[in-house]
């Protein structure tokens, strides 16, 4: 018997997409000196909108006016005066959920019943969250009167775009910091909504500044004189190099960067479970999550029936129209982005593994991908090692607990790892063992911004969310010096 | 007739053994009046990259150790430091020329400091962490670990206050260290070597290495299995550069803003720059649910 789905669209007026949008600097939406970007919808491979981008004198005229806005205004005003601010922005943004949720799927191509789902309700708490936080921080065991540092120069990516602002600029403002922040040259749209929404609550202008643009608006934003901390979130190249040109200069950091996380199945597992929580752990957001569960780990024993049961999960998947309400997986971000997918495909190949993707129809127009997985995989292959950022899994298998923690931390990546097991010694043995920001146990790609997040070793340093990820934009220095 | 003093070798401190540099390589230690104290062993890039090793290994050991083991393993360092209080009287007052008077306070000092993180250890996570109220059926918490192994370039001027207070901060964690001494004072840090070596220390927790620091330090902050440095003990190019190759390998690096006053009271910086957070999720399915969840 056929099952056949009617196509459910979410309307897209309701996003109300204009044809051009602007940087926001000092409270105001102005032209910008850089070259005009068309950003394009990756459902359907078309032109959305066109953004004008920063130029350098643009750049330092945002951080002179988030510096105005932190000596005079931000930095003095109470806590509880702050977090009103933020707590109305929470409030704004749960009013507009729906418009932004369509702009979010439209710009970035991730289907709708996720932005709808999690992105936008996440960004709300995010920023509620952080509001209560802004009349407490002398409760956080960093001091009387914790300081803020003054100008955050933030760069977000493009996979969440709209709920990485918020976890950038909810903890910042709640310290008493501004910011200055750049989006992803693909995913400008949610940001500049957010915007609007900040400037509707009154939000005194140059606390937050957004500058539009590509890398080198965010490398010139990172080297800028007049910041005070930067914050990336991205690939672990850049973040390599931030962190390279920023030597000396005393400014504090914080990288997020990429992961290569460990998904761990073992034998007692409950495995109808498991095998939603490995779909979910790699091809939420098709995979294009720096947390993502791409290198699954197997029981020998059960590894060939459970692959099994896990492709034929995988093909029920809907693949398609990000805007369709039934969509599980839809459009790469951007034509660049597939074709670094497809390199990575073809290097899994050509090394020896086995690759099987799903039989689902993929639409003519858009960047799309059919959900695919390696088998006979091992730890020395590309695909095995570095960042796919794909709905590309890897499975290799493993025979004792010991050694599925050795397979698991054998990575300069650290962000997370899931495990899998019915025995709750052994899932918290595990989550002991395993050398990762992030353990999820029975379960993937869960957050809250109640739960500090971030990477051990080359995944990064600092934290977000959590009482630790607002010391990420405190002065936490406290030895004392003599000169 | 009078007794010949028979004097010490200072050699190198890894793996809880006490090699020779493997190059064979020495260096004249001088005291404070320009005359000879010494000769220590001018460690080489092998023998980093070996108390590298051996710092993998020890922090295996020490990570797992319980918090309870790792406060009272320094508290012993304490003790075995007080047991020897009048060597190290004598070796400051002749490298440094210190009085007396300020010697005492230093080696006090520096026992009070063991002492201090002794007591550290196991609450680290009550302090850092945290049990997360999450909004789904979840248990959640985070909670501070080890970054693993932490490369230390010692800082001149305080021989053992200032060595302790930058070694005590990072095994507190249940991190393991390859320390990187100040080149003119080899003979106190190895001298603290054998301290640790008798207060059962697991070998390769704190490796202790003398020599030229414009030599070793980049390499140290070069090497891929290397997760974290402190860079006190360099400043102006040097401290530049070693930073610009930690981030090669996205090490975290602690950067003091200033001269450290290793006489003040330590805070928790030092502490927290070598600690990782990590967040565990355990799902509590329908029961929480029914019951109310458990915040």
């Amino acid at each position: 018997m056929e099952w056949e789905y009617s196509p459910a669209p979410e309307s897209r007026a309701i996003a109300d997409i204009k044809d051009r949008y602007m940087p926001f600097i000092d409270g105001a939406f102005k032209e910008g000196g850089g070259e005009d970007r068309d950003t394009i919808s990756p459902g359907t491979g078309e032109r959305l909108s066109t953004v004008s981008t920063v130029n350098a004198a643009d750049i330092d005229r945002a951080v002179k006016a988030a510096r105005r806005a932190y000596q005079n205004v931000w930095s003095t005003m109470p806590g509880a005066e702050r977090g009103k601010y933020l707590f109305r922005i929470a409030r704004a943004v749960a009013e507009r959920s729906r418009e932004l949720a369509v702009v979010e799927t439209l710009d970035n191509g991730k289907p709708i019943k996720e932005t709808r789902d999690f992105d936008v309700p996440a960004t709300a708490q995010h920023f509620f969250y952080h509001a209560g936080w802004a009349d407490k921080l002398q409760h956080l065991g960093l001091g009387p009167a914790p300081h803020p540092l003054g100008v955050a120069g933030q760069v977000i990516p493009w996979n969440f775009p709209l709920l990485m602002a918020a976890w950038k600029i909810a903890p910042a403002l709640a310290t008493g910091n501004t910011v200055v922040i750049k989006p992803a040259e693909t995913t400008p749209l949610s940001i500049l909504v957010l915007a609007e929404i900040i400037a509707d609550a009154d939000l005194p202008p140059g606390v937050v500044n957004i500058i539009t643009g590509a890398g080198d608006v965010g490398s010139m934003l990172v080297n800028h004189a007049g910041i005070d901390k930067v914050a990336f979130t991205g690939s672990t190249a850049v973040g390599r190099r931030i962190q390279r040109e920023l030597a000396g200069t005393g400014r504090k950091i914080t990288l997020e960067l990429g992961g290569k996380g460990a998904n761990i199945i073992f034998e007692d597992a409950a495995q109808d479970q498991a095998v939603e929580g490995i779909i979910n752990g790699i091809f939420f957001n098709q995979g294009q999550v720096c947390c993502a569960g791409s290198r699954l780990l197997v029981q020998e024993s059960i590894a060939d029936e459970f692959i099994e049961r896990l492709k034929q999960r995988v093909e029920t998947l809907r693949v398609g129209d990000p805007m369709d309400k039934n969509t599980d997986v839809g459009a790469i971000n951007s034509e660049a982005q597939l074709g670094r997918i497809r390199g990575h495909m073809d290097a899994g190949r050509a090394e020896g593994a086995e690759l099987w993707s799903s039989s689902c129809p993929l639409p003519k127009n858009g960047y799309y991908l059919s959900p695919s997985i390696f088998t006979n995989a091992t730890p020395s292959m590309r695909i095995a090692r570095e960042e796919i950022f794909g709905p590309i899994l890897t499975t290799m298998t493993f025979r004792t607990p010991d050694e599925a923690v050795i397979k698991a931390n054998n990575s300069p990546y650290g962000l997370s790892a899931g495990v899998w097991t019915e025995k709750g010694s052994r899932a918290m043995g595990m989550a002991v063992a395993l050398r990762a920001g992030v353990i999820w146990d029975n379960t993937f790609n869960r957050f809250d911004p109640t739960a500090s997040f971030g990477g051990y070793k080359e995944s990064g340093f600092g934290r977000e969310g959590g009482p630790s990820g607002l010391a990420a934009y405190l002065d936490t220095d406290d030895e004392a010096v003599t000169r | 007739m009078s007794h010949l003093a028979v004097s010490k070798t200072y050699k190198l401190f890894v793996g809880g053994a006490f090699p020779r540099s493997e190059s064979g390589r020495t260096y004249q230690a001088h005291d404070k009046k320009g005359n000879f104290m010494a000769n220590a062993a001018l460690a080489s890039r092998k023998d980093l990259r070996d108390a590298v090793v051996a710092a993998r290994k020890g922090f295996t050991a020490w990570s797992k150790a319980t918090a309870y083991n790792r406060g009272q393993v320094i508290y012993r360092i304490a003790e075995m430091l007080e047991g020897r209080r009048t060597e190290f009287l004598e070796l400051i007052m002749i490298s440094t020329g210190a009085a007396s008077k300020d010697a005492t306070a230093e080696v006090d000092a520096a026992v009070d400091r063991l002492v201090h993180y002794a007591g550290w250890t196991d609450k680290l996570a009550a302090v850092m962490g945290s049990a997360n109220p999450v909004s789904s059926p979840y248990f959640s918490y985070s909670t501070p670990e080890p970054t693993g192994v932490v490369g230390i370039l010692a800082p001149s001027g305080s021989p053992l206050l200032g060595l302790i207070s930058v070694i005590a901060p990072v095994i507190t964690g249940g991190n393991a260290c390859v320390v990187i001494a100040a080149e003119q004072d080899p003979c106190v840090a190895i001298t603290f070597a054998e301290v640790v070596a008798t207060s059962d220390v697991p070998a390769g927790v704190i490796n202790i290495l003398t020599g030229r620091t414009s030599e070793l330090a980049p390499h140290l902050a070069a090497h891929a299995d290397v997760n974290a440095l402190d860079v006190t003990g360099a400043d102006g190019e040097l401290r530049q550069s070693l930073e610009q190759a930690a981030a090669e390998t996205v090490k975290r690096v602690y950067r003091p803003k200033g001269i450290p006053d290793f006489t003040a009271a330590p805070g928790t910086a030092r502490l927290r720059a070598f600690l990782e957070i990590k967040t565990v999720w355990h799902p509590t399915g329908a029961l929480a649910l029914s019951g109310g969840t458990s915040y």
